[in-house]
């Protein structure tokens, strides 16, 4: 390794020193590297040793995060590595997936998610989630956003609500005209917000979003990504996305998912967090090897 | 540069270009099959009903319809100037009302509970075999189990409903159940299920999504197929004459606890008198059970188009 070719684009730390060797450790195998949680204060969700199962399937193993309050956490990662699974365990939306089960602990303010009997209907209202394809009600905008807070039993002007989180989606001036027009009418953007708008009128703590704009255009993504930035003051965001730009411009924290290569060894396709790091530094001095090869692009 | 000949093909046949168009002449032929087939049948069913003598044109069908059928049981009087249908026509749409009645609410539940609320496995495969198979099974055994089951009940002489219009409308609810279910399974698979997680997620149970918006986007899939199914049913007639349907009656039901014939029964009954006026009179049933099923279907149409879901 003294001489490199001259037309190798070299990465910044040189690739001699990348792997760090401790002349202490007697292992050539490295352990699958712990990622620290510990670095979140006062956490929404916050779980321990999580594994999800999917029948006979290990879906995510040993999952340690902690969700930070308001503020907005990405989750990336390749392509089947438990990304939307880890999503949907915060707000039991894996139950809906027959032989789906969840071990370990998941305190949601004091809520354990992952016991089977808690009421998954109540803490839907308070955990909301955005889905990747906008999926608005065959029924009018109006009632697109009244039927949540509606069927949740809210007892305010709902004329209001709509309004207010129609504002709050920032779509009221796009819309105000034609409430009562069908929210299908909407481009897909719009549907998007929508749904967001829809989403809002429940009050929710957490908004889940799953790729909430992968089915969108540029201009719609930008309009998205700053209705996030302005939740975040209010509320506390999750985003899946496989957009590692888009992770970066509207994240404070990621976790970077990977799959297990001992579980790829064996047929299984098995999610861990390979790192939880502050956005800036996981994008710019990523301390696993694994995120670095992703961030990079040379895996996934 | 000009294509090369290569000896690896065939050389081009004539053989295979032809074989499409003649592949989609033989299906223009099996479409036709049934259009023509049904035209000449109507055709002659309507020449049938209404040609009988000249000075009678509109026999069967005219004022005759809404005669009550009595031939049969006053024989002395010769002929068919006294056959109609009017008690037919009234039996088969009290048959008609109660078996949608009965049938409806029961299918769509059971189409609901299977598919809404019970997790594929194998109950759901055993009950879904099971109706599969029912939808399959000939109306007279249908008619055996009502006669057993409704108009005697076991010989639980309290509880038998007799000869009455609520054996022969529960007897045609079991016959039609097995399709409505199907169909309506149907109807609620084809609800993107995107649907049912976007109002879960909004903190709805599982009975308000299907209330409010897997079973209004069903609707018209769930009542094409409760249309066939209740067409099928008011055109039978082996299950209601063996939950004794009267051959003829002289009154018409005013009840469902009365006892009733029903059109299909009527026009078997005057098909098989040997008179020859008779056919005529059958054959002018026949086009009156077609005008009440088309009209019902037309019915049917409308509201379906009424409630038809935008799609995206």
């Amino acid at each position: 390794m003294t001489t490199r070719s001259p037309l190798r684009i070299e990465p910044t730390t040189p690739p001699d020193e990348s792997p760090p060797m401790r002349p202490s450790d007697p292992l050539p195998a490295l352990p699958p590297p712990k990622p620290d949680p510990a670095t979140v204060p006062d956490p929404v969700i916050s779980a321990r040793s999580l594994c999800v199962w999917y029948g006979s399937s290990m879906a995510l193993k040993n999952v340690d995060i902690d969700i930070p309050r308001h503020k907005i956490t990405a989750l990336i990662g390749p392509s089947g590595c438990g990304k939307s699974t880890l999503l949907r365990c915060f707000n039991r939306m894996n139950d809906l997936i027959p032989g789906a089960r969840m071990e370990g602990t998941i305190k949601f303010e004091g809520i354990e998610l992952a016991d089977p009997s808690i009421d998954a209907v109540a803490l839907r209202r308070r955990v909301g989630m955005v889905f990747q394809k906008p999926n608005p009600f065959p029924k009018s905008i109006y009632q697109n956003v009244a039927w949540g807070a509606r069927i949740n039993g809210y007892k305010g002007d709902m004329d209001e609500l709509v309004e207010k989180s129609l504002r709050r989606a920032a779509l009221w001036e796009e819309v105000r005209g034609k409430l009562h027009k069908s929210g299908l009418d909407l481009s897909g953007g719009q549907q998007q917000r929508l749904c967001i708008a829809r989403t809002l009128a429940v009050e929710p703590e957490i908004i889940l979003m799953d790729e909430p704009c992968s089915a969108l255009d540029p201009i719609a993504t930008a309009k998205v990504e700053d209705l996030m930035d302005e939740l975040k003051e209010d509320y506390t965001i999750v985003i899946v996305t496989h957009n590692m730009q888009q992770a970066r411009r509207t994240s404070d924290m990621t976790a970077c998912l990977m799959l297990d290569e001992a579980a790829v060894q064996g047929g299984h396709r098995t999610g861990v967090i390979a790192e939880f790091s502050p956005t800036e530094k996981l994008f710019t001095n990523p301390s696993d090897p694994r995120t670095e090869a992703y961030i990079t692009g040379r895996i996934g | 540069m000009s294509v090369v000949e290569s000896d690896n093909y065939e050389p081009e046949r004539r053989a295979r270009r032809l074989a499409g168009p003649l592949f989609g002449a033989a299906c223009l032929l099996a479409t036709l099959t049934g259009v023509v087939v049904l035209s000449v049948v109507l055709g002659a069913v309507a020449a049938a009903a209404l040609g009988h003598g000249s000075q009678h044109p509109w026999y069967a069908i005219g004022p005759n319809a809404w005669k009550l059928g009595r031939f049969l049981v006053s024989l002395t009087q010769k002929f068919s100037e006294d056959a109609g249908f009017r008690a037919g026509v009234y039996g088969s749409l009290w048959l008609l009302a109660l078996t949608v009645l009965f049938a409806v609410p029961t299918g769509v539940g059971a189409a609901v509970f299977l598919e809404e609320f019970t997790p594929p496995g194998r109950l759901r495969r055993a009950i879904q075999m099971n109706i599969a198979n029912l939808a399959g099974v000939p109306s007279i055994v249908y008619g055996i189990l009502g006669l057993a089951l409704f108009v005697r009940a076991f010989g639980f002489e309290s509880f038998a409903l007799g000869r009455s219009l609520w054996a022969g409308a529960l007897t045609l609810a079991l016959l039609v159940l097995p399709v409505i279910v199907l169909a309506t399974q149907e109807a609620l698979r084809s609800v993107p299920s995107s649907l049912r997680h976007a109002a879960l997620a909004l903190g709805a149970s599982r009975w308000e999504t299907v209330r409010d918006h897997v079973l209004p986007m069903a609707v018209p899939g769930i009542l094409t197929g409760t249309i066939l199914a209740v067409s099928r049913a008011i055109g039978e007639t082996a299950p209601v004459l063996m939950v004794g349907a009267a051959g003829s009656i002289d009154w018409i039901p005013n009840g469902p606890g009365d006892r009733y014939t029903a059109l299909p029964v009527e026009i078997y009954n005057y098909a098989k008198e040997p008179g020859v006026e008779f056919q005529s009179v059958a054959a002018g049933g026949i086009l009156l059970l077609l005008v009440i099923l088309l009209t019902m279907n037309s019915i049917a149409i409308v509201i379906r188009n009424k409630y038809r879901v935008p799609t995206r």
